[in-house]
Formats: structure tokens, sequence, C-alpha cells
């Protein structure tokens, strides 16, 4: 039951996530945005069909820094640390990915607010009204970072967010999901609060081809088997242990030869 | 500036379920019918297969399936004493757009609406007396169509999907295993019952101590392979817990996709325009009649497509929108309580009970998204109100629709949102619990109703639709006393520890809750009090159809999309047997 399947599912996904992260597809991989790019179309006498078309998702690539500048990676380290702490129990934010998740988000359609509407007039609103800034979420990082240090230096003796002590980190943070913080430079402490933790969680949980969630450990550790979907033979085993590690879109260790 | 096009029989506005129904049923009846869709194709292998679509970040939270928002929204506000600004991100609901739209990611939640729900005002007015329907600035009206009228429209839309379930009332004899409340069913459900996981069971095993009635959620994730009457083939859910919210990948769901589209898009009196977002309809000088809609595709270029009947079958939101910026009807003023388009915006009042475990592995990633055992014992009138100070209902549900992470790790009561103890919570908890859904009911309310921006404009330079809503004290009463129940089955689990989650303050439009906005375009008997009728057509324009749940005065204690359908075959029905013969008001005002 729990074997790999070779044929279909390996052949759908390295397509599509060779293609998503701009390596050569092999098999001529056409260009399909499921949301985004399409001209008007007229369809008649039938239901459309193009081999080889898939929406296929938008994976992060490469290793290095696109978004962040050192300072605010430093900033990002130190805060989702604090977020989801490292230890034996399962992996923290830092030691998944993370922070690295979080830029290639930022530096891409999310940063740029590709499902925020974003035009004014601006009033900030009352809370059930939602979020109301003028900022991309990746403006809200960069003003908020800064505007953040700029806290930490008058309130904790000229230091940098990420050199404070963990204690430290924590009741800025807190005081950031409360709204006890004031921020200067237009930036509203809990609503970046917000969505900073809510990132951080996406890219702890998310399927690993976003570049978070290193090694499935998140999965891992509480026991959620991913990618799977067939769970027809479990459906009345009530209360067993389902013994499947989870399976990312790439597969996992020992599929396909990888170890 | 707009080229105009060549006429045809029926357009229709927006391709989801009402759309895709009402194209194969006027199709069918020899018409030429044009949809006008403004998202792209959608299909199965292509956008959601199995290889790609169980991906949390991307459909869920990053709104891949969903409506774009960047370029129009609407605005929002809890009541006329506030500016309404712009729903700048989704959360309380996830709006659909493109083919197939809310129905390629819904949860297949299919239900009927109970007898008495058609009968709100005159119901509840007769056993509890006029004030209980009054006392809290309702406007609770009646339907101007029966469950009786409508049971051979829901049947219709349960054959088409290939809903599994048991029936508990087939023609008023009560069956054991279905649902004693329900009204009565001409046939059985066409597959039988989704078998259910553990916590669903755990759930309905207490609820039975209880002296409740649980049985299982009808569903349109099938539990079997189906071919439905156009040979469209469904296949066994396999529960992989990617449902709501999702596409699914796997030909399990009921969908336009899957039931109908095939067979629709293969009629040689069917075009389907994608890309194509109608800005407004066109009515002749006399205002009665629409000759037709314009509309622009997403190169910019503007058309008017002229056509005899003009079916409006996008979302409420978008429907209620397209009427007051055509000048359909007259626009509900909520300080005189006159007009009607706008009027009776409702929602759904959802709260939940979430049950931790020590000794019990549920593993909630074994999910589908009408996976549930439900009690209904405390759903519309189904119980005596008498002295509870409401009215309406909910039903409760042990439902596992799945286990993804960002979304549904449950923790107990008092655990931080983040830090160690968070992050030991989750893992300690995620295996060993579920939730309790609390579905209930909204009546409509003299202050929640829906109209025109004054200043927030989308891209066509259209105003945008400004909600005005919040719950009442019919509805916070009604949700307490609900969560309440919900509690007592919970308890009666034996678990660790339960943790309340009950609808308190202000509606907000953050978290997301559910995509059952209802009302603004409301069937009646009268076009006094309502924007169509029985048949949902307009009254003041009687070639204008509007289809889905603006046409509910007020919301049940239910999932809309059971009723959503019904109503559109029975508008089908009466446009194909009456309107073509003789065009004009199916009803006398």
């Amino acid at each position: 039951m729990d074997k790999p399947v070779p044929g279909r599912r390996h052949f759908l996904i390295s397509t599509a996530v060779a293609a998503g992260a701009g390596v050569a597809g092999s098999l001529g991989a056409k260009v399909h945005d499921g949301e985004l790019g399409a001209p008007p179309r007229t369809y008649k006498g039938g239901v459309p069909w193009t081999e080889g078309l898939a929406d296929q998702p938008p994976g992060a690539s490469g290793t290095d820094f696109k978004f962040f500048t050192p300072a605010e990676r430093a900033f990002i380290e130190a805060a989702v640390s604090r977020l989801i702490p490292n230890d034996e129990v399962g992996p923290g934010a830092v030691e998944a990915n993370v922070p690295f998740f979080l830029d290639r988000q930022l530096a891409g359609p999310f940063g740029r607010g590709d499902h925020y509407y974003l035009g004014g007039p601006w009033p900030k609103g009352a809370p059930e009204q939602g979020y109301q800034s003028r900022f991309s979420p990746a403006q809200m990082y960069r003003a908020a970072i800064a505007a953040i240090d700029k806290y930490a230096h008058a309130n904790f003796n000229g230091a940098d967010f990420a050199k404070l002590s963990d204690d430290d980190r924590d009741k800025l943070l807190k005081g950031m999901e409360s709204g006890s913080i004031p921020l200067e430079d237009g930036v509203d402490a809990k609503t970046f609060f917000a969505m900073l933790l809510q990132n951080t969680k996406e890219g702890y949980f998310s399927d690993p081809i976003y570049g978070g969630n290193k090694d499935m450990a998140a999965w891992k550790m509480i026991g959620f088997p991913g990618a799977h979907y067939d769970y027809r033979e479990w459906v009345t085993r009530h209360g067993e242990p389902v013994p499947f590690p989870p399976v990312s879109f790439k597969g996992r260790p020992g599929w396909n030869g990888e170890s | 500036m707009a080229t105009t096009l060549k006429p045809v029989d029926a357009v229709i506005v927006g391709f989801g379920w009402t759309g895709a129904i009402m194209a194969q049923q006027l199709a069918d009846a020899g018409l030429e019918v044009l949809a006008l869709e403004r998202g792209p194709w959608r299909d199965t292998s292509t956008d959601f297969a199995t290889g790609f679509a169980q991906d949390e970040l991307r459909y869920m939270w990053r709104h891949h399936l969903f409506q774009n928002v960047s370029d129009d929204t609407l605005t929002v506000r809890n009541n006329t004493s506030q500016t309404a600004l712009p729903m700048r991100h989704l959360g309380s609901f996830l709006l659909g757009t493109g083919v197939g739209s809310g129905g390629v990611h819904w949860n297949g939640q299919i239900w009927r609406f109970l007898p008495s729900d058609f009968l709100t005002r005159s119901h509840n007015e007769q056993r509890y007396g006029k004030k209980a329907v009054t006392d809290y600035d309702l406007t609770v009206q009646d339907w101007g169509v029966t469950y009786e009228e409508l049971e051979p429209y829901y049947n219709q839309f349960d054959v088409l999907c290939g809903t599994s379930g048991k029936a508990g009332n087939l023609n008023g004899t009560i069956q054991p295993g279905g649902n004693p409340f329900e009204g009565a069913r001409s046939a059985e459900y066409p597959t039988p019952p989704m078998p259910q996981t553990y916590g669903p069971t755990l759930f309905g095993k207490a609820a039975t101590e209880l002296g409740r009635h649980p049985f299982p959620h009808p569903t349109g994730n099938l539990s079997q392979p189906y071919v439905n009457n156009f040979g469209a083939q469904l296949g066994a859910c396999t529960y992989c817990g990617f449902c709501e919210k999702f596409g699914c990948g796997n030909y399990s769901k009921a969908s336009p996709q899957t039931t109908l589209l095939p067979y629709v898009m293969a009629k040689p009196n069917f075009t389907l325009r994608t890309e194509s977002e109608v800005l407004k309809v066109e009515l002749s000088p006399d205002r009665k009649h629409a000759t037709g809609v314009t509309y622009v595709n997403s190169a910019g270029e503007e058309f008017f497509q002229p056509a005899s009947i003009v079916i409006l079958s996008s979302y409420i939101l978008q429907n209620v929108r397209l009427l007051l910026l055509s000048g359909i009807g007259t626009p509900y003023d909520p300080q005189t309580g006159q007009g009607v388009v706008g009027k009776n915006y409702a929602y759904q009042t959802m709260s939940s009970v979430n049950v931790f475990f020590d000794d019990k592995l549920i593993n909630p990633f074994i999910g589908a998204g009408a996976l549930a055992t439900v009690v209904d014992d405390f759903n519309g009138d189904n119980f005596d109100h008498s002295g509870l100070g409401f009215i309406g209902g909910a039903y409760i549900a042990g439902m596992i629709t799945g286990g993804r992470p960002i979304e549904m790790i449950y923790t107990p009561q008092g655990t931080p949102a983040w830090g160690m103890a968070w992050k030991h919570a989750a893992a300690k908890n995620y295996l060993r619990s579920f939730s309790l859904s609390v579905h209930g009911s909204c009546m409509s309310h003299r202050g929640n109703y829906l109209d025109l921006d004054p200043t927030y404009r989308d891209i066509h330079g259209r105003p945008m639709l400004r909600m005005t809503f919040d719950f009442t004290d019919n509805e916070h009463k009604m949700s307490d006393y609900l969560t309440d129940r919900a509690a007592e089955i919970a308890k009666a689990m034996n678990p660790r520890e339960i943790k309340l989650n009950r609808r308190v303050g202000s509606w907000s439009v953050v978290p997301y809750q559910t995509t059952h906005n209802t009302g603004g375009a409301i069937m009646g008997d009268s076009p006094a009090s309502s924007v169509v009728n029985k048949y949902l057509q307009s009254w003041d324009v009687s070639n204008v159809f509007s289809m889905g749940a603006g046409a509910f005065p007020q919301n049940a204690g239910y999932n809309p999309t059971g009723t959503v359908a019904a109503l559109a075959y029975y508008s089908a029905q009466a446009i194909v047997q009456q309107y073509l013969k003789h065009p004009g008001p199916l009803v006398q005002a």
C-alpha cells in the first residue's frame, strides 16, 4: 500500500518541480498559471485539453537570500527563533529554514501583495475591518524591521533586536502581539506581528518545495504524513498509528534512489 | 465603444454551480446559450492534479483558486456609524472565481433546509408569537416557496452529484440511521454514506448516549464510484484531507467539472467565454426589459452581448452589485426599511468545541470535506424554543475535513500562540484532538444590508459593494445555547479536556468563518418585500433571473449549496416550461 509508485507520481512531480525551480523542464512543460495571465478564450464543442499542461507549484530555488539584507536576516532569525524555538521535541523555525522561506515569499508575488487590495484612501479602521495598511507584505516587513530596531535602540541600551537576550526579545514580541508597543513610520506592531507569526507557521509547516520545513521535520514532530492522497484502508482502523513517514511533493528519502 | 456581438437566447453571467446547471438546462431546451466567466478555465488534471493538489500554502494561504481581491474587493463595516473600508485580504469568506468557482473548492456538504426554514416568519410567529420574530428588529420573511415544491429539485441535485448519505425520512417514514428531523425525501441517497473515522465515531457514540440522533453527514465526497445521468464518472473519495479550499485531484468531489461540464461543453448550442467580466446588465428605455450585458475581457476589449434572457449566476456579492449597478429594483434603505435590493444580507453563525484526548489517536489527516457525524436535534425549529429568547439553531458535527497543519492544529485553553509552550502543545495534541463544529443559522436584521460604496472603486471604475453586517442578540443567544449543547457531547466523549470557541463580539472580516453569504437579492411573494419571485425572476425586469444564496431571505443552520442548486433547477424548470412559451412575469405582482 505504502510502496512508492515511481511511475505517475514521480513523473508529475519531477516535471512540476523542475520547471518550478527554473531548471529546464524535460518534458516540454508548458507555461500555465491557474490564476493569472490567461488571454480571453472562447470554448465551444468540448472540454479543452492540452498535453503536458500543469499548474505547477512555484517552488523556491537557490540558497542565497534575495530579499532580506544581512541586518534584516539577523532580525528575522532572532525573531522566528523565539516564535518557534528549537529543542529535542522538534526543530525551531531557524532549524526548519523558515528565514529562507520568508525571504523567497517576500521576494515573490506574496511580497508584492499580489492578493492584497492596496488602493486608497487608507484610514486605520476598526480591528474587525482587518488589514488596512498601504504597505504590501514586503514593504511591511522592511518598514517594521527598521521600526522595531529603532524601538529596541531607544529602549534596550542602543541594541539591535537581534542582539537582545531571549527574555528581552520575548518581551518585545509580546508587546507587539498585544499592541502595547508603539512603532514609528506608519507600522502597526500588532498587524506586523500577526503577519510574521502566520508566515512563520506557514514556513514551518508548508511543503518543503517552498524552502521551509527542512527535512519535513515539523511534519515528523506532529505526525502529519504530508502529501499522501489515499488513506482509505485506514478509515475504519480506529486509533491505530498510521505508519507512513512524511512525503513531500518531491517524494522523500529512499524514493527514486535518493537518500 | 463596446463592440456589439451576435445575439444569443440566453447569456449566463458567471460559470460556477448555478451557471453550469442553467447552461445544461437551457441548452437542453434548445436555446443558444453563452456563458461569460470572469476567471480562467480550470480542470482537474491541469489545475489540481493529485501530484500537487495537497498544497496548503498555495491554495489556502496564497488564495490560488480564490478571487484575487487586488483589483476588485468589497468594503465592510459592522454598522452605519462606521466608515466601510476595503477587505484588503481574504479572510472571513473565500470568494471563488474561474470556471467551477466555489464549486471547485467547496467541501461538498450537501444539505436540504427544513420545511419550517422556508416559513421562518409565519412558522415562528405561529408557534412563539409575534414578539419572538420582531424583538430584535429581525426582518425575517417566508421564502415564497416551500420545501415540498423544492423537493424534486433537491433530489435532482443529489442524482447529479451522486450524494452519499442515508435518508432519515423517506416519503414520511422515519428511517434508522438517517436524520429523523429532515423533510420527507422522495428517494434514498444515490450512494451510501461515507464510513466514519475515529473522531466522528466517538462523537456519534457520545451523542447517542445523551439521547441525540446522530447520522452521517450527506456528502458530495463520494463513498463509492458513481456515474451520473450525463455519463460523468466520479471516483471514491480517498480521504486525503484537502477538500475545502482545494480542488479535488481524484474526481471524488462533486463539482461542475466532475458532474456537468463534459456534457455541457460538448453541446453545439453552448459557448463559454473566459476572462470576460460582465460590468452591467443593459436595459430597454422603459427599464422593464434587459437587452443584454456589457462585458470586458482580460485584453481590455469591451463588448455588448445582446440576449433574450439574462441569468445572473455569479456569487451573491457580485449578483447584488450587478443589480445595483444596472438599476434593477429599488435599493434598500435601512433608515426607512423601504426598497429591496441589498436587503436582508445574512451569513452563518459559527462556533466550535475542540476535544483533546490522551489515550486516543484521532489521526485528523484522514479527512474529507463532509466527513462528519452530525446531530440535528437543535437545528431550525427541531426543538422547543419557548423561553430561550431566540429563533433558529445549528447542526453540531463531529467533523474532520483534514489535519492541515498551518490551519488546523488545536491547542488547549491557555496555550500561547507561539514559543516553546505552543510548539510542545502542537506536538502533543495534533494527532489526539479534533473539533466539533456548530453550524448556526443567521437571521436577517434591519441593519444588515448591501449597497454600493461611496468611496472605493474597482479596476473598472465601478463602485465596490459595501457590506454592513454584525451578529445580533438573537444570533449570540442561539450560538451560546448551541455551543453548550456541543460541549455536552464533547464531555460525554471523556476527553482529557475541551476548549470552547464561542461566537463572541462583532463580526470580523479577519478570521475564516465560512463562505456562506446570503441575501440581498431575496425571493418572496411580493415586489414590495423581495427582489425576485419564487422562480428567481426579477419583479422589475422579467427577463433577468438571479440565482444563488442571494435569494435566501435569511440563512438556515445548514450549508447553502443544496438549496442553491435546488432553486436553480426550480427556476430553470419554470423558464423552460412556462417562460419560453409566454415570456413575461411568471408571477403577477
